[in-house]
């Protein structure tokens, strides 16, 4: 007659996988990282990019020390950027005073217009960093409307919703052009 | 009512419990695959500002840190009040920046250096001049992909 094989006692189970749970909960995070992706100019020894860049095609956005938004010298609200730099890109009645265009070969779409304007985000040290980052948000947001505003109107989809290339056709008709600009000391701490 | 009483001897008969450890190793096994490890432990507040036109970050092991506030209460006699960066778990100064990202390229495959990216957590007080040094430093050290690290807007 053989004997019944004695059983584990779990009980204590519960216990140990408890401490496991907590140790995890203790030690990980959960928070996922997003944020505004940026490009940095490489350093130069000779600025000769800017050189070329002519006056009409910068769109030069400054904040000041007080945390004020001037767009090529003059105060504007934040919420206002946007409009106004989705204007300056697309320039839809060739005013001079807006950025140029030229010519260029898309893939997938053929000629097409593509503007030459380059946005520059001056800012000062005494600038708070959440207006910075208010201010980057509404410029990238203006470049994702006209994006999505072109991808409407060509293919009837938003921007995320298109194929890889078709994606990359419209990066190459709205390049995301926002330049960090060389650092000036103007005031302030 | 004498066998009834008899059968109700030690109260309420007990919840089985043998299920108990598989719910909480369900538990742990969902925190497991759901969160990643805390890698450093901050030494200044890092209040993160909102936006709402962000990407995110896809591979972690891609991305250094630089954190950047003011220090937190129990570290405010030894370090003042004013904006530092943290570099892993390190108090450092703006110049530091160089070294540390020379150090993080040398952790990497070679063939992820062109993808690395420069994570910046600053707290939403500081102002401009600090991080302003750092993108100089990160442009020194050739680290020209940066994200400015933000909580999505509701």
């Amino acid at each position: 007659m053989a004997r019944p094989i004695q059983e584990i006692n779990a009980g204590s189970m519960a216990d140990i996988a408890f401490l496991l749970l907590i140790f995890f909960l203790v030690t990980t995070t959960m928070d996922v990282d997003s944020g505004i992706t940026r490009k940095l100019p490489p350093i130069q020894e000779k600025q000769k990019n800017d050189e070329k860049i002519k006056e009409r095609n910068v769109y030069v956005v400054s904040i000041n020390y007080h945390n004020q938004v001037a767009v090529e010298g003059e105060l504007m609200p934040v919420n206002k950027i946007c409009d106004g730099v989705k204007e300056f890109i697309k320039n839809p009645n060739n005013n001079p005073n807006l950025s140029e265009k030229k010519e260029k070969d898309i893939p997938l779409l053929g000629k097409m217009m593509v503007s030459k304007g380059v946005v520059s985000l001056q800012n000062d040290n005494g600038t708070s960093y959440s207006k910075y980052i208010e201010v980057q948000n509404e410029l990238v947001r203006a470049f994702n409307e006209l994006r999505d505003e072109f991808a409407m109107k060509q293919w009837g989809k938003k921007y995320k919703d298109l194929s890889k290339e078709q994606q990359d056709a419209v990066k190459k008709i709205y390049p995301m052009t926002i330049s960090e600009a060389e650092p000036r000391n103007v005031g302030g701490k | 009512m004498a066998r009834f009483k008899r059968k109700g001897k030690g109260g309420m008969p007990a919840i089985s419990t043998a299920s108990l450890p598989d719910i909480v190793f369900m538990l742990l096994f969902f925190f497991m695959v759901s969160t990643t490890m805390r890698e450093v432990d901050l030494k200044i507040r890092v209040r993160l500002p909102e936006a709402t036109e962000i990407k995110k970050l896809e591979k972690k092991s891609l991305v250094s840190y630089i954190y950047v506030g003011a220090p937190i209460k129990a570290y405010q006699a030894k370090l003042g009040t004013e904006p530092r960066l943290q570099l892993n778990d390190e108090i450092s100064a703006v110049s530091d920046v160089v070294n540390y990202i020379s150090a993080e390229r040398e952790k990497m495959d070679e063939a992820d250096i062109p993808y690395m990216t420069t994570s910046i957590k600053a707290d939403m007080d500081v102002k401009m001049g600090i991080i302003t040094d750092i993108k100089q430093e990160l442009r020194k050290a050739q680290a020209l992909k940066i994200n400015y690290s933000t909580r999505k807007k509701m």
